[in-house]
């Protein structure tokens, strides 16, 4: 394999890869070995991207062997293949994975192996889909730019001193970089969707019980939903029916079948479809470039056939509120289980009586970080005795009014649309010391998440002012994302007309590092931090 | 709705099982009270006729048959625990009588 | 820890008037654990009934037992309850080591059952009736022991060791509206309550009901007031008394040093008690505090059960006959008088003298062993009948070799002794201690035979109970042996052989 040929392989996305595996013009471990190649190239070191915390060579390439294998031999074996059979993955180190770490971003699981998969992870596995490795992400899944990862943050393709978003910057930031063609997300308040916006990418969020949450280190169990990131709405439909689907371990998942997605990001077709723009999700707060790229967005949509409609959604203004009782109530009592007895760290206090309540107080302190700490208290608050109609009540009550408020604008539009993120990519430490300023990141992604509907981010153009990616964020009613990738297709191929490419053509070139040995990679990350 | 103070957060640190520093509590407190104070609206957006949703999606009666499924071996149960004795996850004394 | 002070049982009784609480929880014999696929058994190698959901592993997800739900509404229906329309889990947020989640899942202000009753009935054949608050689903705990102190308790431990299969086994918590009005039978009371609580719980065959396993727990809830007052004293909750006597003596003790702490001047401190079988005593356990806060939410990984109301019928059409009307129905099958049959009840061996006479003892054999020699045994050694060890089987063997003749009625109860003392089958014992009766008494067996046959009706009287018309047999018997026999042997020998006391 040619450098060139390596380096035309890693820009291909996840169909065409798999177009070209399935006619065997190329094989897996072709394909597998470019991407490992190019983490070794542009993941590690000072100024590396940093996107994966453990890359998983090994099991990578056999796994592509075999499919390779497979093919070779031909036959039924290689007719039952999945179409996705031999592309490769990267997933997010939230998701536990059999045979690799999982860390969550955080030291309190440092070195944990999980002794069982994730539901998401089994059918990669099924489908015979190489795992790159585990990104890197914002502890436990807390933070919007992946600066509140353990193991240091993760930097953004377009401008390394700038956030990736978060929390799953290092799934964005592997998808961008060229280093993963496909990756895994999961997405409480927009942590698919936001580093898909400052990244250039494509993030989804699925209806809420439409994918297993089953081996997702939960955050906010009636928020979090895993989903798809990629760098094409048509790869993003691809994955989406690999990992969504009834699962019997998870009891919030639906029963409903999967919809025809990979054919609605096929179809391409707006004509007569009524698109929403919601009046409280952009003007006022959003950065210029932002509302510039979202009004193009819209002509194009116009342009295509549908029919541009204003909705308004008054209870959005309480959405963020809400969402910051509910995530850390939820937030407090899952991670309550990271105690130090049945795993993970475990620190002794350095002074005192040495009981178990102790030992887990100082585990606990030493384990856990800043912004992990903030949202356990903060609920811990929220749910206190005296406190939890107040709060943990009232904003339950909020998520039924921002669920009326969907209700009625999806009686008058069938997409609504807004932008994914109020700006572009912050510098890295801007916004750090400010949590209130960091979690006004998600304004306009959380109200999907406490509705429960779908939400797709896809690239909208580079802001005026600062040249970085603008998201566009397309939401569905429940149950109906298949309406997010027929849309999204079409505005993509539009946009792509118009810049002549895809936008990250334009993203620039990392391959300048030098190549650094994966294992050596990790103990830099580590020691960057 | 009462401000959110120093003894409040070394309370609420004490169930959530943290230890923190004098210095942590303080900044802590600042933070919260902040946090506290931008999300105080929630509890008068919502009259008393809204009713809570706890799920965003409603489902109901979600079982599973009582048939006997995979187990761990003690090897795999406490593969990864900090401590361990005779089968059994090891932890320290439980009351203080030092 | 220096002793509590007490006041006598009757002066206590005398000032003050008791009011009673139970939370008994019983473990159900599901063959999954309540929210996981891994199995619910007693006893295996510790954490090897476990799977990543009982380990609360990272990411796991809890989904609920259907025969869990069906188990805990039949409990419910047992226990006259009202079945909730919907009903939710949530979470009860504390730390400690046995928790792996650091929360309990468990139904908090939507319990799957409430609003009952249940009708007690007491020794001398009252009818108490004790109102039933709720019957909610929860988790069991796992298992920890102390290790490194000198008594195997918590106090003194170095370490303690956690083994997690019972971590996730399903339980149902029955709590009861406080019990007032009870007076002097409070001790009785609380005795009969958790034993009638057992007996559903078994008849439905929804757990094993083995409160030496831990199947069924009682927490016992005691405070006192003075006579007069409606307003109710502060309460203690004494944890963990786990058989039928310790129920009794808890709560006895309970009253006399609530009693003496009133008397003193002092307030009673509302805390948890810990029960010591050994003293009969209780010691302090934990004072309530703030620790307490729970953070009650809703189980956001859980969905609400809605139990239709056809399904609710379907599962009450399954219910066995009630206590009551089987208590009813098993006395006219035993043929035992009113007398007989309360001793029987209030002996706790009802359901000991059914097995025994389904294993082939007849009835009155069944009641001669358990209430002539085991419940006697069972009291000297301090523990309920069921609990001493005696097998049905045991019995009927005991009550065949009486009946061939081979031991006469007094060896059997040695019989009974040996095999107490472990020291074999009752026939490997007979051998053993050379407990045959001398080979003399084969033909008067012989003719005791003979002349039974010849009287069967007789013998039917005999059986029944009318002892005074052996005359008959034994009459026939002296003829046969021409006045050789001893009469005296000769009456026994066919009591024994008819299974009748003399």
């Amino acid at each position: 394999m040619t450098e060139t040929n390596s380096t035309q392989l890693i820009r291909l996305s996840a169909a065409q890869l798999a177009e070209k595996l399935a006619a065997r013009e190329i094989t897996s471990v072709e394909v597998v070995q470019a991407h490992l190649d190019r983490i070794a190239a542009v993941d590690g070191g000072e100024r590396g991207v940093n996107a994966f915390l453990h890359v998983n060579t090994e099991e990578a390439l056999a796994v592509a062997a075999e499919v390779d294998a497979i093919r070779a031999a031909g036959g039924a074996a290689a007719e039952e293949l999945h179409e996705l059979a031999g592309v490769p993955i990267a997933v997010k180190d939230l998701i536990v994975t059999i045979g690799q770490p999982t860390t969550a971003g955080s030291k309190i699981l440092e070195g944990w192996h999980s002794p069982y998969d994730a539901t998401v992870v089994k059918r990669l596995r099924d489908a015979k889909m190489p795992i790159l490795g585990k990104t890197n992400l914002d502890e436990f899944a807390m933070g919007s730019s992946t600066e509140h990862s353990a193991y240091g943050p993760t930097r953004n393709p377009w401008d390394l001193d700038r956030i990736p978003g978060g929390s799953g910057g290092g799934s964005a930031a592997a998808v961008a970089a060229f280093e993963a063609p496909l990756a895994l997300g999961t997405d409480t308040g927009g942590s698919i969707r936001q580093p898909g916006a400052v990244t250039g990418t494509v993030g989804v969020k699925p209806t809420y019980g439409s994918v297993s949450r089953y081996g997702a280190i939960a955050m906010a169990s009636s928020l979090d939903q895993i989903g798809p990131v990629t760098r094409t709405v048509l790869d993003s439909a691809l994955l989406h029916e690999v990992i969504g689907g009834h699962d019997p371990f998870d009891s919030t998942s639906l029963p409903d079948p999967l919809e025809d997605l990979v054919a609605a990001a096929r179809l391409g077709n707006v004509e007569g479809m009524r698109i929403g723009i919601i009046k409280e999700l952009h003007g006022e707060g959003y950065q210029a470039g932002v509302e510039n790229r979202f009004n193009d967005s819209l002509e194009l949509l116009r342009q295509a056939g549908a029919e541009i409609v204003e909705v308004s959604c008054p209870n959005f203004q309480y959405a963020l509120g809400a969402y910051y009782l509910i995530m850390p109530s939820e937030a407090s009592s899952n991670l309550a289980k990271f105690d130090g007895v049945r795993y993970g760290l475990r620190v002794l206090p350095e002074d005192g009586p040495m009981t178990i309540e102790r030992v887990m107080g100082a585990t606990r302190a030493a384990g856990f970080g800043d912004e992990v700490k903030r949202r356990i208290i903060l609920g811990t608050y929220a749910l206190s005795a005296g406190y939890y109609d107040a709060y943990y009540g009232s904003a339950q009550k909020v998520r039924t009014l921002v669920q009326r408020d969907f209700d009625a604008a999806f009686t008058v539009a069938d997409v609504l649309i807004s932008p994914t993120a109020p700006t572009t990519a912050f510098k890295l430490g801007e916004k750090l010391d400010d949590p209130l300023a960091m979690y006004l990141n998600d304004v306009a992604t959380i109200p999907a998440n406490l509705a429960g509907v779908p939400g797709l981010s896809l690239p909208g153009g580079l802001a005026d002012e600062d040249g970085l990616p603008v998201g566009i964020q397309l939401l569905a009613p429940a149950r109906q994302d298949a309406r997010l990738y027929r849309v999204g297709a079409v505005l993509e191929s539009l946009l792509e007309v118009k810049w002549g490419g895809p936008l990250l053509a334009q993203a620039p070139s990392l391959a300048a590092s030098p190549v650094v040995d994966p294992a050596a990679m990790l103990v830099d990350a580590k020691e960057a931090k | 709705m009462a401000a959110i103070n120093r003894d409040d957060v070394a309370h609420l640190a004490r169930l959530a099982h943290i230890e923190m520093s004098a210095e942590e509590l303080d900044r802590m407190a600042g933070e919260l009270a902040v946090i506290v104070e931008s999300v105080k609206s929630v509890s008068e957006a919502a009259g008393d006729d809204v009713p809570a949703t706890s799920h965003p999606i409603p489902l109901s009666n979600v079982f599973r048959e009582d048939v006997v499924g995979h187990t761990f071996t003690a090897d795999q149960a406490l593969s990864g625990a900090p401590d361990s004795d005779e089968n059994r996850f090891k932890v320290p004394a439980i009351l203080d009588e030092a | 820890m220096s002793a509590d002070a007490t006041l006598s049982f009757e002066e206590a009784m005398e000032k003050y008037d008791p009011v009673l609480g139970f939370e008994v929880h019983v473990e159900l014999n599901t063959k999954t654990k309540m929210f996981s696929s891994a199995p619910n058994v007693f006893g295996d190698e510790p954490n090897t009934n476990v799977n990543e959901v009982d380990l609360g592993m990272p990411g796991v997800l809890p989904v609920v037992n259907k025969t869990a739900i069906e188990s805990s509404i039949k409990i419910g229906l047992a226990l006259n309850c009202k079945i909730a329309e919907s009903c939710r889990f949530a979470r009860k947020n504390y730390f400690y080591p046995d928790t792996p989640k650091n929360f309990q899942t468990s139904q908090y202000d939507e319990p799957i059952a409430y609003d009952g009753y249940l009708d007690i009935e007491l020794s001398d054949g009252t009818i108490f009736r004790v109102e039933i608050e709720r019957a909610h689903m929860e988790e069991d705990a796992g298992k920890l022991t102390h290790m490194g102190g000198a008594t195997g308790r918590i106090q003194g431990a170095d370490f303690s060791l956690v083994d997690y299969n019972r971590a996730g086994v399903p339980l149902v918590e029955i709590v009861t509206k406080p019990i007032q009005g009870a007076g002097s039978r409070a001790p009785e009371l609380a005795k009969a309550y958790v034993a009638a609580v057992r007996e559903i719980v078994k008849n439905l065959g929804v757990s094993d009901a083995k409160m030496e396993r831990g199947n069924v727990r009682c927490d016992a809830n005691v405070s006192l007031r003075p006579h007069g007052r409606e307003r109710f004293g502060i309460r203690s909750e004494t944890k963990n008394v786990n058989s039928l006597r310790a129920v009794e003596h808890a709560v006895h003790y309970e009253i006399r040093r609530h009693a003496a702490v009133l008397d003193s001047g002092e307030p009673v401190v509302q805390e948890t008690r810990h029960w010591h079988e050994d003293t009969r005593t209780t010691t302090s356990g934990r004072a309530k505090s703030d620790a307490d806060d729970y953070r009650y939410f809703p189980e956001p990984d859980l969905v609400p059960v809605v139990p239709s109301r056809e399904w609710v019928e379907e599962l009450r059409a399954t219910l066995p006959e009630p206590p009551a009307a089987r208590r009813k129905r098993l006395q006219a099958d035993w043929g035992y008088s009113d007398l007989e049959f309360r001793d029987v009840v209030n002996a706790g061996v009802m359901d000991e003298i059914q097995e025994t006479i389904a294993a082939g003892a007849s009835a009155s054999v069944a009641r001669k062993w358990w209430m002539g020699e085991i419940v006697g045994r069972a009291k000297n050694a301090d523990v309920d009948p069921g609990q001493l060890g005696v097998q049905p089987a045991t019995i009927v063997e005991l009550a065949k070799l009486v009946e061939d003749g081979k031991i006469n009625n007094k060896m059997a109860t040695e019989v009974l002794d040996g095999v107490l003392a472990g020291e074999g089958t009752p026939a490997e014992i007979v051998e053993k201690r050379g407990l045959a009766v001398v080979s003399d008494d084969g033909p008067l067996l012989e003719a005791i035979d003979a002349a039974l046959a010849a009287q069967p009706d007789v013998a039917d009287k005999i059986r029944g109970g009318k002892v005074q018309a052996i005359g008959a047999i034994v009459g026939g018997v002296m003829k046969a042996t021409r006045g050789q026999a001893d009469a005296g042997r000769v009456r026994e020998l066919i009591l024994a052989k008819l299974g009748v006391e003399g």
